[in-house]
């Protein structure tokens, strides 16, 4: 039993740092790090970056072309970007649709659709939610009639994030009304370009444009980009949401936000002393980087036994339940450091934002809208709620 | 990185699992509990055969040098038994300080005596006016004649009933830091005021008046060697806490299957069913952090140890706290009784988690040094 890295995975960790700091972009690691909102571009960058190098896809199977990294080895690599302030790959193709597609994608799909995932060409977002179908996803109405070898597409998903880049959607439709509400989903793959899809913005607490409505009027979808059988599509859907959960965790980004907040306990000052004097302040800090190691080595835990069963067990709703409530409260903990300089509401570059210079700090720029914006984690991907219910049930047999 | 067991580690594991199954049913503690000692010889020496003793020694004195994930396989057994015997505060914490200090003769036939289950040993080192700080403030040795002579208090040594020898820690003229020494527990001078600690293990008070003493160790400079076996001994019972809360888990859960009200388990309630995810996660949290000690208690670097076995003992009390607290919640009225063994885990998980520092000392700790660090 060993925490620490055998000289390989320290070795690796190094080339991977070697590689963000020449290849990453300077100005895209000052936005993540100051926690600036990032355009389709930031992303795409540094996913082209990784690519070229092969190092997109960690997780796949060598065949489908990932780099054929242990659990380890995904860990150092979500660690060490993160650290250096790369942005966060976009799960939705890579961890979300791919594994989908590859486990129960014709070869014909997975020929098609998981080059382009591998390689950026393809932004992909999820259509799962519904106005009407938020935990109880099954209950879902956006429904596919058969028409030929099309499907023609009726009704609305919500939540779709970032969705106003994306290029494909993946969606959970109704294929059949009886037995069931889980019996009659089908899984399909739909052109974003499609006639008839309209995409709307939902702005989030932050006044930020982050997730969408997307709706379907007489949308053409050919059989083929159907996955799998027809009203199958539950099944792959709980396949899907068991890779999400794992990913969800957030370790790496959390780290360097902790990181950052001693740093800013160290210069932002409170009555004239270094806010890291200050007790009440300093306990909390402490405590929660107490609470993210027991994440991380927690994490490390399941990843390992993953490694040797293969698929994500039910325990990996304890990592999503833990890694939310640690990234809200680290939103919370920059926001109390702010203090006073977390009220205004200032958004960047803005035309007409107020010019307050002292507000140029970049340290609390984004505070208070990062504490609201992060109001999201313990909701989306499954409430907290829905992922006790989920352990309560197949963990501990309740 | 790795998580995997060797061969002999999970050979420990089994043994302690089956010595924990056969020799600790909760009936047979019952009776060791109301015995005069409170725990039983005969089982020291089953402890003795199946290695146990040994296991602390370093092998140079003829013991087994377990290391910190050894230590971590016992005490998770022995905290899913409730185990009475002072194998942490008899065995482990002394022959841990001994090891550390001194290669003398005398100190090397304690070790002995320890790893044969001959000999019983206490560390003695807080005193009256403290909580968890380490160093003696009051007790003094001073040289009289051919020997040392020691006078003071100290209070809540684990094991000091039983012990036949006492490690005590001490100032001395002319040296700043602790200096430790050796007394026999029924020489002249030693009052000892024992008593059952709330869970039913055994502890001391005692008294020195111009007690002989030898010194151990070099003067002024035990110090060192105390915080490394205290970090060690926190790092073990970090491990008895996740025993502790894993037996606390099964059994409230069982209890939720099996107890009907308004004619369904209550384990049907969401209400009930999320208290026991939340216990359930806080013990996995626990155990995340108790690897995490048992790899940092072998540590030479001094911050570096105690930064992580601050921060294990932690998340292990806190832990303790609630899922203790929980247990007895969910068990509803039965849980509040004596004669129900989840009560008795709760009051272990309780004495656990204010044992070498509770949750705020250890939070100050952590933050402390990393404070210093900057």
């Amino acid at each position: 039993m060993q925490l620490i890295y055998t000289p390989e995975q320290q070795a690796f960790a190094n080339e991977v740092r070697a590689f963000t700091r020449e290849t990453l972009d300077p100005a895209v690691a000052r936005k993540v790090l100051e926690g600036a909102r990032l355009g389709r571009e930031d992303f795409l960058g540094w996913h082209r970056s990784l690519h070229r190098k092969g190092w997109v896809g960690a997780g796949w199977p060598r065949e489908f072309g990932g780099p054929g990294w242990d659990a380890v080895r995904q860990h150092i690599f979500d660690e060490v970007t993160a650290d250096e302030g790369a942005p966060p790959l976009i799960p939705f193709g890579l961890r979300m649709v791919a594994p989908v597609i590859m486990a129960f994608g014709s070869k014909a799909q997975q020929a098609r659709f998981l080059p382009r995932i591998l390689s950026g060409e393809d932004w992909w977002c999820q259509g799962y939610s519904e106005p009407g179908s938020g935990s109880d996803l099954a209950s879902l109405k956006c429904r596919a009639d058969r028409d030929g070898d099309h499907y023609v597409v009726n009704g609305q998903k919500t939540w779709t994030t970032l969705g106003h880049f994306a290029d494909w959607i993946f969606c959970l439709v109704r294929t059949a009304s009886e037995g069931r509400p889980q019996e009659g989903i089908s899984f399909l793959l739909i052109d974003m370009k499609s006639p008839g899809i309209t995409v709307r913005p939902i702005l989030m607490l932050d006044q930020e444009h982050e997730v969408n409505e997307v709706w379907f009027d007489d949308v053409r979808v050919p059989v083929d980009n159907r996955v799998g059988e027809e009203n199958k599509g539950w099944t792959y859907a709980k396949f899907l949401l068991g890779h999400e959960r794992t990913g969800i965790a957030g370790v790496g980004r959390a780290k360097r936000i902790v990181k950052r907040l001693w740093h800013v306990a160290r210069q932002a000052r409170s009555d004239g002393r270094p806010l890291i004097d200050d007790t009440r302040f300093r306990d909390r800090l402490a405590q929660v980087e107490i609470e993210l190691r027991a994440l991380e080595i927690t994490l490390l835990r399941v990843l390992a036994a993953e490694a040797e069963k293969k698929t994500p067990g039910p325990e990996a709703s304890i990592l999503k339940i833990r890694g939310s409530e640690i990234q809200q409260t680290l939103t919370e903990l920059t926001m109390l450091a702010a203090g006073p300089a977390a009220l205004p509401y200032v958004r960047e570059g803005e035309a007409g934002a107020p010019d307050v210079p002292w507000l140029s700090d970049e340290a609390f720029r984004f505070a208070s809208g990062h504490y609201f914006n992060f109001r999201k984690t313990t909701i989306y991907g499954g409430s907290n709620e829905i992922q006790r219910n989920i352990i309560a049930q197949h963990v501990l047999g309740l | 990185m790795d998580f995997r067991l060797t061969e002999e580690q999970r050979a420990l594991a089994d043994t302690v699992g089956r010595f924990i199954e056969r020799d600790y049913g909760f009936e047979a503690r019952w009776s060791m509990l109301r015995s005069p000692e409170g725990w039983s010889r005969g089982r020291w020496q089953r402890l003795a055969e199946l290695g146990l003793t040994a296991l602390p020694v370093p092998e140079r004195a003829g013991g087994l040098g377990g290391g910190g994930v050894e230590t971590m396989l016992v005490m998770e057994a022995f905290g899913r038994g409730l185990v009475l015997e002072p194998w942490l505060g008899c065995a482990f914490l002394p022959a841990r300080l001994l090891s550390a200090l001194d290669s003398g003769p005398e100190a090397r036939s304690w070790l002995e005596g320890i790893a044969a289950g001959e000999r019983l040993l206490a560390v003695a080192f807080t005193e009256p006016e403290q909580r968890y700080e380490r160093a003696p403030v009051e007790t003094r040795a001073v040289v009289e004649g051919e020997g040392w002579r020691l006078t003071g208090r100290k209070v809540s040594v684990l094991g000091g009933d039983a012990a036949d020898t006492l490690l005590v820690t001490a100032l001395i003229d002319g040296e700043a830091g602790t200096s430790l020494f050796a007394v026999r527990a029924d020489a002249p001078g030693v009052t000892r005021y024992p008593y059952p600690l709330q869970d039913g293990t055994r502890g001391a008070d005692l008294a020195f008046d111009r007690v002989p003493a030898q010194r151990v160790g070099p003067p002024g400079g035990a110090g060192p060697a105390l915080e490394w076996a205290l970090d060690a001994a926190t790092a073990a019972l970090c491990a008895e806490g996740v025993g502790v809360m894993d037996a606390l888990v099964r059994r409230t859960v069982d209890y939720l299957k099996t107890r009907r009200q308004f004619g369904r388990p209550i384990g049907a309630n969401q209400a009930l069913q999320h208290r026991a995810v939340d216990m359930l996660i806080e013990t996995e949290m626990a155990r995340s952090m108790a690897i995490e000690a048992a790899l940092a208690a072998d540590d030479d670097d001094p911050a570096r140890r105690a930064r992580a076995i601050a921060a294990a003992k932690f998340t292990v009390a806190r832990a303790c706290r609630f899922v203790g607290q929980q247990a007895v919640q969910l068990h509803g009225g039965i849980g509040v009784t004596h004669e129900l063994d989840v009560s008795h885990f709760f009051k272990r998980a309780t004495v656990i988690s204010l044992t070498f520092g509770d949750a705020d000392w250890q939070l100050a700790r952590y933050g402390e040094a990393l404070r210093a660090a900057a």
